[in-house]
């Protein structure tokens, strides 16, 4: 049903097994903040558990409102993993004051959407929620970590005709949400604007190694040692910007921030089973002393030549940097005209 | 259930963080008992289990969203114990600023998102205050909301510069900090917390923080309520007055605090508990957590943290939450930034504690005067920054041994307990402040803080979620994420 682009774009949001980092950081929103990014697309929340007032039978009334099709859903939001556990019954999260389990109030509204978005790789994946022994048999809406399935089903569209949108990031950039969001009550988000994991290319098209502000130490291989180094941290303290996707150091956080900016790795948190890298986090795994892990896209004997040609061509500036926590070398100051 | 009682199951319980239920049984207008319920189980101990220790900085800030920083202040504190290594002096006073930039961004996002809209439902139209409360606190589109949220947005920028991003940074390290600040950060720091200190003397309490910071006793409080400049703050003890709010919400008065921000000498906030009028020290050996209503295996007796245990035990009918029941000496606590400014000796909240106790307003005054103690301490912290000297000691795991971590949320006392064999974490035990505020009954049928600050709540007429129930539970700030974890 085609919606009216006069009528508000409506939203309901539902946290299950996660967080609730992911609202957190949409509150973050800024320039302008997120009340008026939604306003200026027409998007209305139904119910979000941290913004509305109605609580218990006041908010259990407004999903009935729109299972009985009374109030139509554009967006459905889901936050945090769904949980089968225990022995498929999904009673590890009843919804409170309704003593049904979570991941059932989930499938029965996510028929009723027009779209379903999962906000955060908990949502989208299983997540942090699913690491280790995965005690809570979590999984995504429609991924079990990196196979299709999940709560909803590989075969499940919601009824605009989209799989379910996968908003991956532990937490999610607000304004990737709010984006999301906007494109979708615009009509302008298609299936081919999602990538094969189903996350918005807008933002999963970028390389959270593109921006870093790490990239000439990259270039030649001056490593950081220990946290706190300026270096980069793909050699030893498990980095993983160069396949993560993301646009973190482009876009930036709160103000001019990411993980690499902040001296630490990135652990790739927009990745399915990101939470099990198979070492410690940060660690860089090598084989013969060579890093496990290429960069996208990258030969692998072009990377290794590239890598002595560039550590034999370190600058000595770079070198003593890369193992400081603050520049002991400035970079030389030249005569333009001496060039 | 004896005859006229009422049962009502209160939930979802929004505007906390997390998942609540509570169920209550009500009679003559009254709750007469209330049961406390978490309704949400992940297994985060289980989780970190068989995982090199140092993943707990990137597993454990991932229990929750709100306490993202405290939960890995923890992590690092345990690792730091293990590894036997003390953080550097930048890395201290750094740690310092990003715990306190999350506790007072929670405190922000508390009053103003979570617990004041409350005051603006349709269910108070006929009070005197309620046009500026509608008009200041909606819920999300109230004016007071919205700036509030700027502020906060504002303030998470500390955030972005010192730890790279919020929620869910590895900045914290057991030696201190992942990036130091150079000068030019220090005055972009300052300038952030300028403008955080300008809104909030603006809109929040109309007058310097260091007014708020020494307000001495209840007579000072009544006075700003009655001739004090205008602000949220004193709306809030206009509506408190009207409504009685500090007469609602009383729990047992035993406070903890394990104490927040490492000074060179002391800390900003002292550890300690106070209870019956008298300061004591935090015994942690005589922590034990009790599994008789939690939905949890080992129940036969309550465990020490060091030896305690997170199996599910779905099929059990007695229990009625996943939340287990962390006592001291055996007894309930409350924690919470009323409990951390009583024991820490803030005048105002100490007289509040001898007079009248925890209760609804007394948890949101002890709140709102910390926010400002902390953020006139947080200045002085960015002026104590060193740059060019290190941000981050170097240590070294052992193969085996055992350490604890303890810091402050927002909403109070939180405890990490770890032991590794062979390299790895062989056992994980988390103790939330909600654990502590919201827990269940234990063996000797003793409720939790919340529970007993229920009991006597008004019900009236008609009200399937009573607004006074919603009132005392939000005036904990639960964080029910963590609680279970």
């Amino acid at each position: 049903m085609m919606r009216d682009l006069n009528a508000p774009f409506t939203v309901l949001w539902l946290q299950s097994g996660g967080c609730g980092g992911c609202t957190m950081s949409l509150l973050c929103a800024e320039a302008p903040d997120l009340a008026a990014t939604l306003a200026s697309a027409n998007i209305r929340f139904l119910w979000h558990p941290t913004l509305s007032e109605e609580t218990g039978d006041e908010a259990i009334a407004v999903f009935e409102a729109v299972l009985s099709g009374d109030i139509r859903l554009d967006a459905l939001c889901i936050e945090g993993a769904l949980l089968r556990g225990p022995n498929g019954t999904g009673r590890f999260h009843t919804l409170a004051g309704t003593d049904t389990a979570t991941i059932n109030w989930v499938r029965r509204l996510a028929a009723v959407a027009e779209h379903v978005v999962a906000v955060g790789t908990c949502a989208a994946y299983g997540g942090v929620t699913a690491a280790g022994v995965n005690p809570a048999d979590a999984c995504g809406l429609q991924y079990d970590g990196r196979r299709p399935g999940g709560a909803l089903g590989a075969d499940f569209r919601a009824r605009a005709g989209l799989p379910v949108i996968n908003v991956a990031g532990c937490p999610t950039h607000p304004n990737w949400v709010t984006e999301t969001l906007m494109l979708l009550s615009a009509g302008l988000l298609h299936g081919g604007d999602l990538d094969s994991y189903g996350r918005p290319r807008f933002y999963a098209d970028h390389l959270v190694h593109h921006g870093c502000p790490r990239n000439e130490y990259y270039e030649y291989k001056a490593s950081a040692e220990k946290m706190s180094d300026l270096g980069c941290m793909m050699e030893h303290l498990g980095c993983l910007g160069t396949q993560a996707h993301a646009d973190c150091n482009t876009r930036l956080w709160n103000g001019e921030g990411s993980c690499t900016r902040g001296g630490h790795a990135c652990i790739n948190c927009t990745a399915p089973e990101f939470e099990e890298p198979g070492h410690a986090f940060i660690e860089t795994p090598k084989i013969g002393g060579i890093p496990v892990g290429l960069p996208t896209d990258m030969p692998k004997a072009w990377f290794i030549a590239l890598s002595s040609l560039a550590k034999a061509a370190t600058p000595e500036r770079l070198r003593r940097n890369a193992v400081s926590d603050h520049v002991v070398t400035p970079p030389a100051v030249r005569d333009i005209r001496k060039r | 259930m004896s005859e006229g009682t009422k049962r009502l199951v209160v939930g979802p319980f929004n505007r906390v963080e997390g998942d609540l239920e509570v169920r209550l049984d009500v009679a003559n207008g009254a709750v007469k008992q209330a049961f406390v319920s978490s309704p949400l189980f992940r297994g985060f101990e289980r989780i970190l289990e068989g995982r090199d220790p140092r993943d707990a900085l990137v597993i454990a800030p991932r229990i929750c969203g709100i306490c993202s920083v405290s939960q890995s202040h923890a992590a690092a504190l345990a690792l730091a114990g293990l590894e036997g290594v003390v953080p550097t002096d930048n890395g201290r006073v750094a740690t310092n600023l990003i715990l306190a930039t999350e506790n007072l961004a929670d405190h922000l996002t508390h009053f103003h998102v979570f617990f004041m809209p409350d005051f603006a439902r349709a269910a108070y139209a006929d009070r005197p205050w309620f046009a500026e409360a509608e008009r200041r606190f909606k819920a999300a589109h109230g004016l007071s909301v919205r700036e509030a949220l700027a502020t906060r947005t504002t303030l998470l920028h500390v955030m972005g510069l010192l730890a790279g991003r919020w929620p869910h940074t590895l900045a914290l390290q057991p030696g201190g900090v992942a990036k130091g600040a150079d000068a030019r950060d220090k005055m972009r720091l300052l300038a952030t917390l300028g403008s955080v200190r300008a809104d909030l003397e603006a809109r929040l309490f109309g007058a310097p923080l260091e007014r708020v910071a020494a307000l001495a006793d209840a007579e000072e409080l009544d006075a700003w309520r009655r001739t004090g400049p205008d602000g949220d703050f004193r709306l809030f003890l206009t509506i408190a007055e009207d409504l009685g709010l500090a007469a609602l919400g009383r729990a047992d008065d035993r406070f903890l605090s394990y104490g927040a921000y490492p000074q060179q000498e002391g800390r900003l906030y002292a550890a300690g508990t106070f209870a019956g009028g008298r300061l004591g020290s935090v015994d942690t050996s005589a922590i034990a957590e009790d599994h008789s209503f939690a939905r949890m295996e080992g129940r036969e007796a309550p465990h020490h943290p060091f030896e305690g245990s997170t199996f599910p035990d779905g099929a059990d009918e007695t229990g009625y939450t996943w939340c287990k029941a962390p006592r001291l000496s055996g007894l309930p606590f409350e924690t919470g930034a009323f409990a951390r400014q009583v024991i820490a000796g803030q005048p105002l909240a100490r007289d509040l504690a001898t007079k009248e106790g925890a209760n609804v307003r007394s948890r949101v005054v002890g709140r709102l005067v910390e926010t400002a103690r902390t953020l006139i301490a947080m200045e002085n912290w960015v002026r104590a920054l060193k740059p060019g000297e290190p941000w981050c000691a170097q240590g070294a795991l052992p193969q085996a041994g055992r350490s604890f971590g303890l810091t402050e949320a927002a909403r109070g006392a939180l405890g990490h307990w770890m032991v590794v064999e062979r390299g790895r974490i062989a056992r994980y035990q988390i103790i939330a402040p909600t654990t502590w505020n919201f827990s269940p009954r234990d063996a000797s049928g003793q409720p939790g803080p919340l529970e007993t600050a229920l009991v006597g709540a008004p019900v009236r007429q008609g009200e399937t979620t009573p607004l006074a129930v919603q009132h005392i539970v939000r005036s904990f700030d639960p964080c029910m994420v963590c609680t279970v974890h």
